[in-house]
C-alpha cells in the first residue's frame, strides 16, 4: 500500500477505478450492439455522468460487470477482460477480440488523483470510443442479424488469448498512471485470414465467409487484381469450443429497462457521487469535489431493431424440450417473428425438429378459419420437416397462455397458432401450399408462389450445353485456321475496341 | 515550450476527401474537447458532459466517433469544404490541412494577443483519380483501413500525455479554450491548409483561415 496516498485520495482512486471499469465495459458492449450510438452533450453537469462523458448504462451489462468483478477491483494480476465473439445461427462460434483492462506495478506517486487521474481516465474512454470503431469486429457487429450475432463475456483474472487464433494483433488504447499502478487498456483481435470452410454456401456460417470474402474481394473474386482479404473467418464445424463457459456469453443486445424483469439493481451505483467539480486553486486549498447524485438518470430506450432483439438464440436444436423465445423478444413485431422462423427452419437438425413458431408472416393475409397443414402461412414451409405425432406435444404449436404478451398483434398470433389442426402428416415430408410472405393469391391466376414454383428449376441455357456427340477435338482444331483468318481480317476493329476499354 | 507536431498522410479519391478529413479532425477534436466549464465560488468549477455520436462514411468503408455538437461539426465542415474547394474538383493533387491548438498570451496594448501553438496536426492528402468502378471499390476499403490506422496513431499520440495547457482560472479560460460553443468546449484551435499542384512545385496558394474569430481588436 502506498503510504503517500491520503485516505480520501485512496477512496477516490478506488471509486474512479471501479467506475472506469464499468464504463469501459459499457463502451465496448455498446459498440458491438450493431447500432450507431448517439448521446447528447449537456452544458451543465448532471452529477451522474462519470468522467464528463455521456455514456449510457445498460443495466444488464452493469450487472454482468459487477458479477464478474465480485466486489474486487482490477489490479495487479487481476485483469478485467471483455471477450467479444461471433455466433452463427447454427451454433458455430468464434472469438473475435478480447479487451483487457490491466494494471502493472509502475506507480506515479506524484500524480493528482482527483484531477489528473480522473481527466486521463476520461481521455482514455474517448480513445476507447474511437478504437472500438476501428477494429474488425465493429463492421461484423454492424451487420449482425439473421446469420450471426455478436456475444460478449466478462471475466476477471488472467487474460486468455488463445481463442483468437494465430497471428492475432494487439492495439493499445492507452494508459493512465496512478499512485498504485499504471492502468493499461488494450485490445487483442483476431486476424486469421484462413478461409477453411470447404462446403461452399450450404451452411449459414459459410454464407458469412462468402459475405466477408466477397465484401473484401469484390470484382471478381478470382481476378488477378484482387487484394488479400484483411480478415476472414475460420469455421470449424467439428471443433469443440476450447472453453466450457459458453453459457456465460451474452448477446450484445439491448433490452429496454421495462423488460429486464427488475433483476438488476445496477442503477443504485449510478447514484454514487461522480466528481464533477474541480478546483483551479493549489492542491492544499482544493474544494470539496462532487455533488449529490440525486435521482439516477433514466436509461433511455434505444431503438431495438428487429433482428437484434432476438434473445438467446439457441445454439443447437434439441428436440422437444427447446425453450421458446423469451417473452421480451415476443414484444417485437411479426416481422421479427418470421425472421426467427427463417433462421430456425433453415437449420436442418433432423426430423424431430419442431422448434419453429407457427406465426403469420408480416403483411400476409390472415388465413381462413379452417387452418390446415395444407394452408399454413409459414414461409418456406415446404422445407420444414415435421412429424405429426410431435405436433400435439410441441409447445410452439399450442403455446401456453402467456401473460407476457406485450402487443395485441402477438396475442393474435398465438391464437392463430393454437387453432391449427394436425393434418394427415404421417409421412416425413408434407406437401403444403407454398405461400410466400408479402404476396396475395386471391386475384391473379399467376401469383408469386406459382411463379416461383414454375421457374424454380429453369432449364440449362442452350449456349452452355455441350453436345459432345456433335463435336470433337479434331473438328475444333480444323475450324481454327478459318477462325484465325477472320480475326486477322478484323484486327483493326478489335484494336479499336481494346482502346475504348482503356 | 516546444510545440508538438504530428503528421499524418492519406491518399484518397476526390469524393472521399471530405469524409476522410472529417474523420481525422473529429477524432482529434474528440480528445481535445471537454464539457463546458462552470465556475463557482472558492475557485472551483464543474464540467459539463460531452456526448458522442457515430458517423458512417458514405464513400469510405469507415465509421468514426465525433463530439455531439452541431456547432463544432459545422465549423469543421466549413473548413474542410474550403480545403476541398481549394483542391479543385476531380483533379489529382496534393494538399495539407493543419489543425493547430494554441494558447493566447495577452499582450499589452497596442500589441495584439500572441497565439502560441502547443500541438499541431498536419494531414497530408494525396488526391488520386480512379478510372473505373472496380478500382473505386478497392479504394473504398483501402482508405477505410488506412483511416483506421490513422485513428490508432492519433490515439497513441494523445495517450502519451505530453504537454497540455494548465487548467485556467475563470479570467483566463478564453486564453485556453474556445468558449463560444453552447454545448462543448474545445481547446482553442485553428484550421489552415496549403495546396500544392500535381508537380509538387512551390506552393501555389497559401491561405490562412481563422475559423473562430477569437481575435478582437
Amino acid at each position: 500500500m502506498d503510504s503517500d496516498l491520503s485516505p480520501q485520495d485512496k477512496k477516490d482512486l478506488d471509486k474512479f477505478i471501479k467506475f472506469f471499469a464499468l464504463k469501459t465495459v459499457q463502451v465496448i458492449v455498446q459498440a458491438r450492439l450493431g447500432e450507431k450510438v448517439c448521446t447528447r452533450s449537456l452544458s451543465s453537469p448532471t452529477g451522474s455522468d462519470w468522467f464528463n462523458l455521456a455514456i449510457k448504462d445498460i443495466p444488464e451489462v452493469t450487472h454482468e460487470s459487477k458479477k464478474a468483478l465480485a466486489g474486487q477491483l482490477p489490479g495487479i494480476e487481476r485483469s478485467m477482460c471483455v471477450e467479444i465473439s461471433l455466433k452463427t445461427s447454427e451454433g458455430d462460434s468464434m472469438e473475435l477480440e478480447t479487451w483487457c483492462l490491466e494494471m502493472n506495478e509502475k506507480c506515479d506517486r506524484d500524480i493528482k488523483v482527483s484531477y489528473t487521474v480522473y481527466n486521463r481516465m476520461s481521455l482514455l474512454l474517448k480513445s476507447l470510443l474511437a478504437i472500438t470503431r476501428v477494429t474488425p469486429a465493429y463492421k461484423l457487429s454492424r451487420k449482425q442479424g439473421h446469420d450471426y450475432v455478436i456475444l460478449y463475456r466478462i471475466y476477471f483474472g488472467e487474460v486468455q488469448l488463445t481463442g483468437l487464433g494465430e497471428g492475432f494483433q494487439t492495439v493499445r488504447v492507452g494508459v493512465v498512471g496512478t499512485p498504485i499502478g499504471t492502468i493499461t487498456l488494450s485490445c487483442a483481435y483476431r486476424t486469421n485470414l484462413a478461409f477453411m470452410s470447404t462446403s461452399g454456401l450450404k451452411c449459414t456460417a459459410c454464407k458469412i465467409c462468402h459475405y466477408m470474402f466477397s465484401h473484401f474481394l469484390p470484382y471478381p473474386p478470382y481476378s488477378p487484381l484482387r487484394t488479400a482479404p484483411i480478415m476472414g473467418i475460420i469455421i470449424d464445424h467439428f471443433v469443440e469450443r476450447p472453453f466450457g463457459n459458453v453459457g456465460h456469453m451474452h448477446p450484445c443486445i439491448y433490452r429496454a429497462p421495462g423488460e429486464d424483469e427488475g433483476a438488476y439493481n445496477g442503477v443504485e451505483d449510478s447514484q454514487e457521487v461522480c466528481t464533477t467539480s474541480f478546483s483551479t486553486s493549489p492542491p492544499s486549498q482544493m474544494g470539496v469535489p462532487g455533488k449529490e447524485g440525486g435521482v439516477p438518470q433514466q436509461v433511455p430506450v434505444q431503438p431495438c431493431h428487429g433482428a437484434q432483439a432476438e434473445h438467446r438464440r439457441v445454439s443447437s436444436c434439441p428436440p422437444a424440450d427447446h425453450v421458446p423465445a423469451t417473452p421480451s423478444s415476443s414484444g417485437e413485431d411479426a416481422e421479427t417473428s418470421s425472421r426467427s422462423v427463417g433462421v430456425k427452419s433453415g437449420s436442418p437438425c433432423g426430423l424431430l425438429e419442431t422448434t419453429f413458431t407457427r406465426k403469420v408472416g408480416a403483411f400476409v393475409n390472415k388465413p381462413g378459419t379452417k387452418v390446415t397443414t395444407a394452408s399454413l402461412d409459414l414461409p418456406f414451409a415446404a422445407f420444414a420437416p415435421r412429424a405429426y405425432d410431435l405436433e400435439e406435444n410441441d409447445p410452439m404449436v399450442q403455446p401456453p397462455e402467456s401473460s407476457a404478451t406485450s402487443s395485441p398483434l402477438q396475442g393474435s398470433l398465438h391464437s392463430q397458432g393454437s387453432g391449427e389442426s394436425g393434418g394427415p402428416a404421417q409421412d416425413d415430408f408434407v406437401m403444403v401450399d407454398f405461400k410466400p410472405a408479402f404476396s396475395k393469391d386471391d386475384l391473379l391466376p399467376m401469383d408469386l408462389g406459382t411463379f416461383y414454383r414454375e421457374f424454380q428449376n429453369p432449364p440449362q441455357l442452350t449456349s452452355l450445353t455441350i453436345d459432345v456427340s456433335s463435336q470433337s477435338m479434331a473438328e475444333d482444331l480444323d475450324a481454327l485456321p478459318e477462325k484465325l483468318a477472320v480475326y486477322e481480317k478484323n484486327i483493326d476493329e478489335f484494336d479499336a475496341f481494346v482502346d475504348t476499354l482503356q | 515550450m516546444n510545440c508538438r507536431s504530428e503528421a499524418l498522410e492519406v491518399s484518397v479519391e476526390g469524393r472521399q476527401v471530405d469524409e476522410a478529413m472529417l474523420a481525422l479532425l473529429h477524432t482529434i477534436l474528440l480528445h481535445r474537447s471537454t464539457g463546458k466549464f462552470h465556475y463557482k465560488k472558492e475557485g472551483t468549477y464543474s464540467i459539463g458532459t460531452v456526448g458522442t455520436q457515430d458517423i458512417d462514411c458514405d464513400f469510405i468503408d469507415f465509421s468514426f466517433v465525433r463530439v455531439s455538437s452541431d456547432e463544432l461539426d459545422r465549423a469543421i465542415r466549413k473548413a474542410v469544404g474550403e480545403f476541398k474547394d481549394a483542391m479543385g474538383n476531380g483533379m489529382d493533387g496534393m494538399g495539407q490541412i493543419s489543425l493547430e491548438f494554441y494558447q493566447k498570451k495577452k499582450s499589452r496594448w497596442p500589441f495584439s494577443d500572441e497565439c502560441i501553438p502547443w500541438e499541431v496536426w498536419s494531414i497530408k492528402v494525396n488526391v488520386v483519380n480512379l478510372a473505373n468502378e472496380q478500382e473505386r471499390q478497392i479504394c473504398r476499403e483501402k482508405v477505410g483501413e488506412k483511416l483506421g490506422e490513422k485513428v490508432i496513431n492519433i490515439v497513441e499520440v494523445i495517450n502519451r500525455h505530453e504537454y497540455l495547457p494548465k487548467m485556467p482560472t475563470q479570467s483566463e479560460v478564453d486564453n485556453v479554450f474556445d468558449t463560444s460553443l453552447k454545448d462543448v468546449q474545445p481547446y482553442l484551435y485553428k484550421i489552415t491548409f496549403q495546396i500544392t499542384d500535381t508537380l509538387g512545385s512551390s506552393v501555389s496558394t497559401t491561405m490562412r483561415r481563422l475559423i473562430k474569430d477569437t481575435l478582437a481588436l
